[in-house]
């Protein structure tokens, strides 16, 4: 039978505002528990929130980033009900009129190819306090440091229909909002974490019943909780069953999902407008003024790379995945413009494997943009070779000395001066006689042997493109 | 002098014939002497009012008075204080000390006032007749067998008893004027917006104010004047209020050129028969002072008690979610699991009426019935905003009785909630249309007072003033005082 999946993924989203969403008190995360808390996102009697701002421009940023509508005025709402980690007994979120409606982010996979993924909304809200359970007897304990934290969520249209796109559209926005600098989206803090709505059906049918997956926090995860969830619920109808529209709890551990509760027992959130929150209003002109600031984004950058600088498509999508590493490679190109090729080859190629062996990101490289800039240079003005280059990269991660200051010491400048490179050639061809009869008498492969000589005579050092010149000369005698 | 206003106490301070602390003394005096019998207070701390008010002493020998100096004033159990229990008189925040001050009170406070003890109201403001306090009910001076109307009954019963010269009150569909007037004095409810409610335990929203409760028109202007304005704090505290001049708007002793509109709709059949003859001879005094009565229709008043009793218990819902026993307030004793410590605790901390309000609220609020309810309550809201625009395209000013009926006697309607609901029939319309109003004494029904009320349009308190200190100057009504706590006053007021 042939079955169609269709996905529909909710992202919580924490914004990388200083203070909370309706309070002073701050962000920061791993903080003392309670340490960050003040009566008003304590849900104290008589507090009243008071919006930050800056959360709300940069969910306008985002929105404009997907392309989407920004709504001059929209409405915050109660939701209500009843947590030990919820103050107030509600939490103001965005439901009737969100900030953001209508945006897309576009995708690719290899077996769909490029698709467009609708946005239905972003609202703000704020985040509730933490419950914790575990290792305790007969009590739970409450962390209300993350109560009031401002969130996105942002939610898409059931518009994705595998697993594979529904990682991909992740990864985009992901990436998106790292690139923005509207989120540390840092998902292992639980500050990008998703609910993922699933359902089959057989193509062109009505979409079928959905399950949700809760907060899960790993693209791994989540795919494995999608491809699981899909297979649970095709092997439900073809038992003959029916899929129950509920909210399910993905366990990696036993990598297997279960039921939270159903749709019966779901809650009535009687959601009503947020009385003590005028409705937000944000002019045109603020819209236009937050949009003039924004940085490009990853598809315009990777157009960019491969326009400006020549590069490659696979070496521009590398250099674009992070924000920090596009930052660095325009570092690098604008303090040593002469090869932004080479450049981009060798940092993607060379510097980023290094890193990852050393498990650093691009920011904590011991080499700077500028050191590795002189690298480059010394290989195109031909002091060292490319196979040497090698080696001072390694010693220059390891030392955080420059690119001179190493040649220079351990004597590694490449000999390019024609007369040393003669009398090398001139000397192995003396030694090796026969070799060079043969080669005289057209076995023209042992030309490589000869280079092999000379550079193992310079210890690598000599020029290899020069070599290659005088051995041609010399060798016709 | 206990019954004197609050502008003749600030007279005799500036003119050092007395001091903030005889002034507190004498405050407290009476307390002592009355409160057992008003229940007006639920908690007075007499070396914290000594303490002020000799701060204030020192303070105006060493830098002058400021606007309030050394004026004695009791605030609502609902305002939070840094000093002593703010419990809103409800078992849930039994022994609860707020680390804050409301905004209001912090004003108070830099303005020099002594601020006397907090004052008995309904639980949560959900009453009108102040039976609903946990702390037991709240008593009329004029009649002690009586209700001295509620929420705001505690601060009223004080300053008509002149235990204090004033005090503050908050206001959600007349719990400042509906009490002011039953128990004789005068009480203001700002412009929705004019007062921060930050640090103001929240009722209901989008319809709480704060205002003062006084013996004196100009009395409510001097303590509004210093309360009122934006505060970054308050999201609904409005910005670009328009500023009053509070005092002066008090200095009109005629009516000339003001009219004042009459609507039908508050002179109905049922009303108490003196409270309709007192005020029509209120409005006959008012045209003698130079004002013209016009008849005007509020069309949609019928329609108000309805409404608010969707939005206010809709929005109380929420608001009260807070009391859960997990941070702070009553929580019951060995709870099973987490449900029976919710359900556990709010069932002994809550009174019946809170419960009822929080079922009506949920209930309107539910899906399948928020479209019936909740939001054909928003909509009728709009209709009556709508009723006073128009209506005030006609007139500057309109008048009312403030409430159909005088004070009842205590547990006459405790159980009947609809009947008391109906007594707010005359104030629910200003509170879901944000307008400022004003209730002070016009006369006496069976002893009891009666109350005619001033409405104006938004951010116009200052009409509101002005036509009630004409009426003032012209009568005589705000002098009287109850005889069973005026003992020491041989005439002196
Ligand atoms: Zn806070």
């Amino acid at each position: 039978m042939n079955w169609e999946v269709v996905i529909g993924l909710e992202v919580h989203c924490q914004i990388n505002t200083k203070t909370k969403a309706f309070c002073g008190c701050s962000t920061a995360f791993g903080s003392e528990p309670n340490t960050q808390t003040c009566p008003v996102c304590l849900g104290m009697p008589g507090q009243l929130p008071v919006l930050n701002t800056l959360a709300v421009d940069k969910t306008i940023l985002t929105g404009l980033a997907i392309g989407a509508q920004i709504n001059l005025e929209s409405k915050f709402d109660r939701k209500n009900y009843f947590y030990p980690d919820l103050p107030k007994g509600y939490q103001i979120t965005q439901f009737t009129v969100p900030l953001v409606e209508h945006g897309y982010i576009d995708i690719t996979t290899k077996d769909r190819g490029d698709r467009r993924i609708g946005i239905t909304r972003i609202h703000m809200e704020e985040d509730a306090g933490k419950s914790m359970h575990e290792g305790l007897d007969a009590v739970s304990h409450i962390d209300l440091n993350r109560s009031g934290i401002p969130l996105m969520e942002i939610v898409s249209e059931p518009d994705m229909r595998s697993s594979d796109e529904a990682i991909a559209y992740l990864k985009n926005l992901h990436q998106v909002i790292r690139f923005l600098g509207v989120s540390g989206a840092d998902m292992e803090k639980g500050q990008f974490r998703c609910d993922a709505n699933v359902s089959v059906r057989h193509p062109g049918d009505e979409f079928g019943t959905r399950t949700e997956m809760k907060n899960m926090n790993s693209f791994r995860f989540i795919k494995q909780a999608i491809d699981y969830e899909v297979m649970r619920q095709i092997e439900v109808i073809e038992d003959g069953g029916e899929v129950v529209q509920e909210s399910r709890l993905w366990d990696s551990v036993k990598n297997e999902s279960r039921s939270m509760r159903s749709k019966e027992e779901a809650n009535d959130y009687r959601y009503f407008p947020e009385p003590d929150l005028p409705p937000l209003r944000v002019s045109q002109l603020e819209v236009d003024n937050i949009k003039a600031g924004m940085p490009e984004l990853p598809h315009q950058l990777r157009a960019r790379f491969e326009t400006e600088f020549g590069l490659s498509a696979y070496d521009a999508d590398v250099l674009t995945q992070t924000r920090e590493l596009s930052d660095w490679y325009e570092a690098l190109v604008a303090a040593h413009p002469a090869d932004p090729k080479r450049c981009a080859n060798w940092m993607a190629n060379e510097l980023l494997g290094r890193l990852k062996e050393l498990n650093k990101n691009i920011e904590d490289s011991p080499v700077s943009p500028n050191q590795f800039g002189e690298l480059m240079d010394r290989m195109g003005d031909n002091t060292i070779s490319g196979k040497i280059a090698k080696d001072v990269l390694d010693a220059m991660l390891e030392s955080g000395k420059s690119a001179d200051a190493i040649i220079d010491e351990k004597g590694l400048k490449q000999v390019s001066d024609t007369g040393a490179i003669d009398a090398m050639i001139l000397e192995i061809m003396a030694a090796n006689q026969g070799q060079v009869d043969a080669y005289r008498g057209g076995k023209d492969k042992l030309f490589g042997f000869f280079v092999g000589q000379v550079m193992k005579a310079s210890k690598g050092k000599a020029n290899p493109g020069m070599v290659n010149q005088r051995l041609k000369e010399l060798l016709k005698g | 002098m206990p019954f004197s206003s609050l502008s003749h106490i600030q007279t005799r301070l500036d003119n050092a014939e007395t001091t903030a602390v005889e002034v507190a003394q004498l405050y407290l005096d009476r307390i002592a002497t009355h409160n057992e019998t008003l229940n007006a207070f639920v908690y007075i701390d007499a070396e914290h009012v000594l303490a002020q008010a000799e701060a204030s002493d020192k303070h105006r020998a060493k830098h002058g008075a400021r606007a309030l100096e050394g004026l004695p004033i009791a605030v609502k159990d609902i305002f939070c204080t840094q000093n002593g229990p703010t419990q809103c008189c409800s078992n849930i925040l039994k022994d609860f000390h707020a680390p804050y001050d409301a905004h209001v009170i912090t004003k108070l406070k830099e303005a020099g006032a002594v601020l006397v003890g907090k004052t008995n109201m309904d639980e949560f403001a959900m009453g009108s007749s102040n039976e609903t306090s946990a702390f037991g009910p709240c008593r009329n001076p004029w009649n002690t067998d009586t209700i001295p109307g509620g929420s705001s009954g505690g601060s009223a019963a004080a300053v008509s008893a002149a235990l204090t010269p004033a005090a503050l009150g908050t206001d959600t569909g007349g719990s400042i004027r509906q009490p002011a007037s039953l128990t004789g004095i005068t009480g203001l409810k700002p412009t929705y917006g004019r007062v921060s409610r930050r640090g103001i335990i929240a009722f209901a929203s989008s319809l709480d104010q704060a205002g003062p409760m006084t013996r004196t028109v100009k009395d409510a202007a001097m303590i509004t004047s210093v309360i009122s304005g934006h505060d970054s704090g308050d999201a609904t505290s409005v910005a670009d209020a328009p500023e009053l001049d509070w005092l002066a708007a008090c200095d009109k002793t005629d009516m000339k050129g003001l009219r004042i509109g009459v609507p039908k709709e508050y002179f109905v059949e049922g009303m108490d028969a003196e409270v309709r003859a007192s005020v029509e001879a209120a409005l006959k005094q008012c045209e003698a002072l130079g004002a013209e009565l016009v008849d005007i229709s509020l069309p949609n008043t019928k329609l108000a008690v309805a409404a608010y009793y969707v939005i206010a218990p809709s929005e109380a819902s929420a608001n009260l979610s807070r009391y859960d026993s997990v941070r702070f307030g009553h929580r019951c004793d060995n709870p099973e699991d987490l449900l029976d410590m919710y359900t556990r605790s709010r069932d002994e901390g809550f009174g019946a009426e809170v419960k009822r309000r929080i079922l009506t609220g949920a209930f309107a609020l539910s899906s399948g019935y928020y479209d019936a309810y909740y939001l054909k309550a928003q909509q009728v809201r709009t209709m009556i905003q709508q009723d006073f625009l128009t209506a005030f395209e006609n007139v500057d000013i309109i008048a009312t009785p403030t409430s159909p009926i005088t004070a009842f006697k205590l547990g006459e309607k405790t159980d009947d909630p609809l009947t008391m609901y109906l007594s707010d029939i005359y104030t629910i319309a200003v509170n879901l249309a944000g307008l400022p109003g004003l209730s002070q004494p016009c006369g006496f029904s069976a002893d009891l007072p009666v109350g005619l009320q001033w409405i104006a349009p938004a951010w116009r308190e200052d009409v509101l003033l002005s036509a009630a200190s004409a009426y003032e100057g012209a009568t005589d009504w705000h002098n009287k005082s109850p005889k069973a706590f005026d003992e020491v006053s041989g005439g002196e007021s």
